[in-house]
């Protein structure tokens, strides 16, 4: 029974970090937008002015958090003419439940022992999380196929194929990428790989994924981009060839919850290149027992300590991602749809296959085959 | 697998069976089709065909049922009429319903060994155990496959592809190539 | 209490008869082919209890081959299907008769 009640709650903890993350990235990418433009961005959303005239500091951040679902929220649910209702209405929660699902797979931090109960800061132990995170993405392309097909709208439809083509493309070079990393560590669990991650080559480097794997690490960082349609591979929703893609027909709630699955996606990606390359909730030098330094010094450690911190990292490097991907996205311009493809089946799928071989080649060199 | 879960499964996977062929709609065949393959790999996970179970969400919901999706969309499918149904299919129809009725009561009269019976090796089903199989016992069919794949591949570009304006076939194809 | 392993296969019946009538009932030549698709899959699911019940991993060896068996013939069929889509301008199999006497 306790049992239960603990895997629920680190169910329910999961998943609200990752839905906090997303909608907390949507200021942050206004904000971002504007430092990177050099203009004053999102500043307009204040309830009453009233901090500003007790000199408190500019609430914008919680004001734009608030609004935005309040706005989303209370606007007409519009069905467009000669849709299929049923489907229109079920294809923006298709979209949504594959990405939030994920998450129960990810290890967020070490193992913590309270009160007798050791407990793995992970929502759902499997031991075939690699290919539970590729079918999960793989199950993510209806929702976003049926959102335009639903709309009965050309522009939709042109969207929806566009997204669907790009992400069954792109998954491909993802699944190259993670087969590889499933090679390095010889496990499918994220589990077992953060442990892997840790401890020191040297005597000093971490024994971080990216140092073995960078090809990879490019790999699943791009197509994890394009997988989440975003610029420079935002050809879906294109605004202006498209008007807005495969959500030109949604508004309010449904509108919000596409947006949303935007938004985790960018947490995931991040999550799952933290996760393979970063160390996850690794910290360097930090062992169960406390730090230990390169130099030979050492500073103990309570093992709760320990694993709180671990959580913490985790989620800065999280946070690190999402902001690279979103600097990405206002640096970058768009690509055009044979560029897109061109990249994607010419340029990584031939590199990932190369990674694989070479990987391979490296293991049985090193006697690492079994 | 618990009775009861397993029940349900069942349930689900005969529905949206039947959606498959009741459904007048194509993208509602196939939307029925993919939940009908997505209920069967979590009865291959409960089986113990956990590596198989999650292929079978990758590989046949994740994308061969797109590649039905996408045909659906190019040929612009719209709402199939009511069939007709012809004689010698109803007949073939009864003859086939009246072999399932059979076959399920034989299945349900019988004694029922569970599925237990068999004592498991550790790893049943896991990755390493279905490589092991797969590159031992099956490694030459396994090279065969990936020959049948790229045949494919190379085969369906061929036959779906239009012949360009100087080759030949070009004119006996309705190219509509004007538009 | 486990699952009665006839149950399994009655299940796999079932389907597969589901798709046999869809075969039989439909006369667009997509939703046959889906409904194939869900006959290779009640045999898959067939496979999959035998499997258990034999305590061996070759059943499901054969279900991943029939997985890959199954996206060639996808591929192929559907590239079929658009070719002659393009020159009879239907998918209605009633209509495909060119080949019937």
């Amino acid at each position: 029974m306790i049992e239960l009640l603990i895997g629920a709650l680190k169910a329910i903890i999961i998943l609200l970090l990752a839905l906090n993350l997303a909608a907390i990235l949507l200021w942050f990418e206004r904000k971002g937008s504007a430092l990177i433009q050099d203009r004053i961005g999102a500043n307009r959303a204040a309830i009453t002015g009233l901090g500003k005239k007790l000199g408190l500091p500019n609430l914008g951040f919680v004001n734009t958090l608030v609004a935005d679902p309040i706005k989303l929220f209370t606007k007409e649910d519009f069905v467009p003419e000669g849709a299929d209702r049923f489907l229109h209405s079920l294809a923006p929660f298709l979209a949504l439940f594959p990405v939030l699902i994920t998450f129960a797979v990810v290890p967020f931090g070490d193992q913590i022992t309270i009160a007798g109960h050791t407990i793995v800061l992970q929502a759902a132990s499997l031991d075939v999380a690699a290919l539970y995170i590729l079918a999960t993405i793989g199950i993510g392309v209806y929702g976003v196929a049926l959102g335009g097909w639903a709309s009965n709208n050309r522009w939709a439809l042109l969207g929806s194929v566009r997204a669907t083509a790009q992400m069954i493309s792109y998954e491909i070079a993802m699944g190259l990428a993670i087969i590889a990393v499933v090679m390095t560590y010889g496990t499918l669990d994220l589990q077992a790989m953060c442990h892997a991650q840790g401890g020191v080559w040297f005597g000093w480097l971490p024994r971080w994924g990216i140092f073995v794997q960078p090809v990879a690490f490019l790999l699943l960082m791009t197509a994890g981009m394009a997988e989440s349609k975003r610029v420079p591979f935002d050809l879906p929703e294109g605004e202006s060839e498209l008007i807005a893609g495969y959500f030109t027909e949604y508004s309010g709630g449904k509108q919000a919850c596409f947006m949303l699955t935007d938004f985790a996606e960018i947490v995931l990606v991040s999550v799952l290149v933290t996760t393979f390359f970063f160390g996850g909730w690794q910290i360097p030098w930090l062992y169960r027992d406390g730090f230990h330094l390169p130099g030979g010094a050492m500073l103990a450690m309570p093992n709760l300590l320990v694993a709180i911190l671990g959580v913490i990292a985790f989620w800065v490097k999280v946070v690190i991602f999402c902001w690279f991907q979103i600097l990405i996205r206002w640096t970058l311009p768009r690509f055009r749809y044979d560029q897109l493809m061109r990249l994607g089946w010419k340029g990584l799928v031939p590199l990932g296959l190369l990674n694989i071989v070479a990987t391979a080649f490296v293991i049985v060199l090193a006697g690492g085959a079994h | 697998m618990p009775l009861a879960l397993f029940i349900f499964l069942a349930a689900l996977a005969i529905i949206s069976s039947l959606g498959v062929v009741i459904q007048r709609n194509p993208v509602h065949s196939l939307l029925a089709l993919v939940m009908t393959l997505l209920v069967i790999a979590v009865l291959f996970i409960g089986l113990g065909a956990v590596t198989v179970g999650f292929l079978q969400a990758i590989v046949y919901a994740g994308a061969i049922m797109v590649l039905f999706l996408f045909v659906i969309w190019l040929l612009n499918l719209q709402v199939e009429e009511r069939p007709v149904g012809h004689l010698a299919l109803k007949f073939f129809g009864a003859i086939a319903a009246a072999a399932l009725v059979a076959e399920l009561f034989l299945f349900f009269a019988h004694a029922h060994p569970t599925l237990a019976a068999k004592q498991l090796a550790p790893g049943y089903g896991s990755l390493a155990s279905l490589a092991s199989v797969l590159f031992k016992d099956y490694l030459v069919a396994f090279e065969a496959t990936s020959v049948l794949l790229l045949v494919a591949v190379v085969g369906a570009v061929a036959i779906a592809r239009r012949p360009g304006p100087s080759e030949p076939g070009a004119s006996g194809v309705k190219t509509g190539a004007a538009s | 209490m486990t699952v009665p392993y006839s149950w399994v296969m009655a299940l796999s019946a079932a389907i597969f008869v589901i798709g046999v009538a869809g075969v039989l009932l439909r006369r667009n030549v997509l939703v046959m082919f889906m409904s194939i698709e869900l006959m290779l899959n009640a045999v898959n699911l067939a496979f999959v209890a035998l499997a258990r019940r034999l305590g061996s991993m070759d059943g499901q060896v054969i279900v991943f081959f029939v997985m890959t068996v199954a996206a060639a013939e996808a591929a192929v069929g559907l590239g079929i299907i658009i070719s002659m889509f393009r020159n009879r301008e239907t998918v209605n199999a009633d209509e495909l008769n060119l080949l019937r006497w």
